[in-house]
């Protein structure tokens, strides 16, 4: 799968999953403790956090298992 | 970010905060980080313009999927399935599974074997030079005036949902494409691709999940579509006896003749945009998979485009209404249902996302185009009929300045749209005057070993020109829907799949007409081109799980099963 150089593509998903999910995730739990003014709906199943995190999740084992050049190691 | 922040504070349907802009532009840092990286991998003719033939089939399939879900599909076909129900969802499973299974199993095959780089290529290898030139030419204008209405429509919803300066957007997605795809050519259009394609179902999935735990399940929300609107919204064939009994105005022949047959079948195995993904891979084996693996997710994207349009009719309090009437009344259109539902269920972090996919649906679309059309110039029209003998090199830079004109002429579209809107009605009309006509030709020429040079050529053309023409005949007398669609209560659509019909019909009896009193190649010319003279090679010995076939029987299974449960 790592074709295009030594990066593979899914590792470039991997970084941007990770990225997102970090960053709406925080947000999500941010949003715990200081409710937006204008209440969405269904925000008491508080989606930012859980999708957040499963984003963080996929994106981290795709860093992980696509890091660049980990065969020379 | 202030300033960007400060741009957003027009009029518009939702607000950024921080987190949202910070997502969004992590994007662009990250499509042209991708540009930037792959730009010494593209140094060749075969790099540039067909990403060295050595992708594999996931990233070739996903790539082959998401160059198609770009242009105006996510935004169009929620708005679509608004107003029309699930009957939109036919041009997600018949108007889409059977040519891509058709494309992967039947016709790939000559495709990879004849190593052409693209479909005018085929042609010319076919049917000779003048079949090349009239293909090609027409490709090339159509797509770059597609690219640019892409261009125009995704900083109209910008503009819309955010409250964006429609030339900042324009500026900045168009530049975006324009150095991605000039550093890293087709590699760089499709590593983006892969990329846009995971970040659309990022950003758009949360939206069916909550949609129907809000609604009660597709039991829920069938109820409140048959209070709100009509239980004919949620099925797929049983209205489709009568012409005036479903909310599309169609009959079903319209929908498996025309669409299934024609129009899908013209799209998904001659348009350039599509089949240049798949010919970029490392194998024939992976070249049949593509199709095959896009179409397996292709089954799944009525979950985030066409579910959304359901929900919408479901749970929005407000009416949803035509453009016109929108724009008349400050109401909000068909094409907003996917934005209210974000801005419904999505805080900050999860807004931004679901822009972001928004705008890789769009940049996708732009990118294909605009990768296809500097493949077409180069080698069909640039060395094919204006510069022969140059150098690999030579051509190499050639696709990279083609690509900034294709972008250049594109947002010379977009402004042109901005001012005529009616071009936008006629460039689509265009479109679909060419493809159908295309298909009877390239299928011809891979399947009949008898169709001749004049026969490809004249069939062509009488196919397009007929398409044309009856187009014609209905705008100047609307009495013609009868004849040409076949009822006088057909819609737009109904007459676009009889149109395509009819005129693939007329290109097949003329190319057949003509081959016959014209004289065939020898077969000798004929292998790797046609059936029946060319040998397939082996796929080798390798286990059911790995064999295209085997896949492809499974995609058509669901593919059935999903159309008898929701009949």
């Amino acid at each position: 799968m790592k074709k295009g150089g030594s990066i593979s593509i899914w590792f470039f998903i991997g970084i941007s999953l990770l990225v997102n999910g970090v960053l709406i995730c925080g947000a999500g739990i941010y949003q715990l403790f200081y409710p937006p003014q204008k209440e969405l709906v269904l925000a008491r199943l508080h989606a930012g956090v859980w999708w957040g995190a499963f984003l963080a999740i996929i994106g981290a084992v795709y860093c992980i298992h696509f890091v660049p050049n980990k065969d020379r190691r | 970010m202030t300033l960007l922040l400060a741009a957003a504070n027009a009029s518009r349907l939702v607000h950024l905060s921080t987190v949202d802009l910070v997502i969004i532009i992590f994007y662009f840092i990250l499509v042209l980080a991708i540009g930037f990286y792959l730009k010494g991998q593209a140094n060749t003719g075969e790099d540039f313009f067909m990403a060295g033939r050595e992708m594999t089939a996931w990233i070739a399939g996903l790539s082959f999927l998401s160059a198609n879900l770009g242009s105006l599909e996510l935004m169009g076909w929620a708005g679509a399935s608004y107003q029309y129900g699930i009957l939109a969802a036919h041009w997600y499973w018949i108007g889409a599974i059977p040519a891509m299974l058709f494309l992967a199993l039947v016709m790939m095959p000559f495709y990879y074997i004849s190593k052409t780089h693209s479909v005018p290529g085929y042609l010319k290898l076919r049917f000779g030079e003048p079949s090349r030139a009239l293909s090609s030419v027409s490709f090339a204008f159509m797509t770059v005036l597609m690219s640019g209405i892409n261009m125009y429509s995704m900083a109209l919803v910008l503009k819309i949902v955010l409250g964006w300066d429609i030339n900042f957007s324009i500026l900045i997605s168009s530049v975006t494409v324009a150095i991605y795809v000039a550093l890293g050519g087709l590699r760089s259009a499709i590593f983006n691709e892969v990329l846009q394609f995971i970040l659309i179902w990022a950003g758009a999935l949360l939206i069916p999940i909550l949609g129907l735990i809000e609604a009660g399940g597709w039991s829920g929300l069938k109820a409140r579509i048959a209070t709100n609107a009509s239980a004919e919204y949620t099925h797929l064939w049983s209205t489709l006896g009568k012409f005036n009994d479903n909310p599309m105005g169609i009959h079903w022949t319209g929908i498996v003749f025309g669409l299934g047959a024609i129009i899908s079948m013209g799209y998904w195995t001659t348009d350039f945009l599509v089949v240049q993904r798949v010919l970029s891979a490392k194998d024939l084996r992976a070249a049949k998979m593509a199709p095959i693996i896009g179409a397996g997710f292709k089954m799944l994207v009525p979950f985030i485009v066409i579910l959304p349009g359901l929900l919408g009719l479901a749970l929005l309090d407000t009416k949803l209404v035509g453009e016109t009437q929108a724009v008349a009344t400050g109401g909000h259109s068909y094409n907003e249902v996917l934005p209210l539902m974000l801005a419904r269920y999505c805080g900050p972090g999860l807004l931004g996302l679901g822009i972001t996919a928004l705008i890789a649906g769009f940049m996708s679309g732009m990118a294909g185009n605009v990768s296809a059309f500097t493949t077409v110039w180069t080698y069909d029209i640039y060395r094919a009929l204006i510069k022969k003998d140059a150098s690999d090199a030579h051509y190499v830079s050639m696709g990279r300045w083609s690509t900034v004109v294709g972008v250049a002429i594109s947002i010379g579209t977009a402004y042109l749209v901005m001012d005529f809107k009616s071009i936008m009605d006629y460039v689509q009309a265009l479109f679909s005057f060419f493809i159908a006509p295309l298909f009877g030709t390239v299928l011809l020429g891979m399947l009949w070993k008898r169709a001749s040079s004049a026969g490809g050529f004249w069939g062509l053309l009488a196919g397009t020109a007929s398409s044309v023409g009856m187009w014609a005949w209905v705008k100047m007398d609307p009495s013609a829907l009868r004849y040409v669609a076949l009822s006088p209560y057909a819609r737009d659509m109904a007459e676009n799949m009889y149109r395509a019909l009819w005129s693939c019909l007329i290109c097949v009896i003329v190319t057949v007409a003509v081959s016959l009193v014209t004289k065939p190649k020898p077969d000798a010319e004929l292998k790797g081109l046609v059936y029946g003279v060319t040998e397939i090679p082996s796929e080798g010995y390798v286990s059911t799980l790995q064999r295209p076939w085997f896949w492809a029987a499974v995609v058509g299974v669901i593919f059935v099963a999903l159309n008898i449960i929701f009949w």
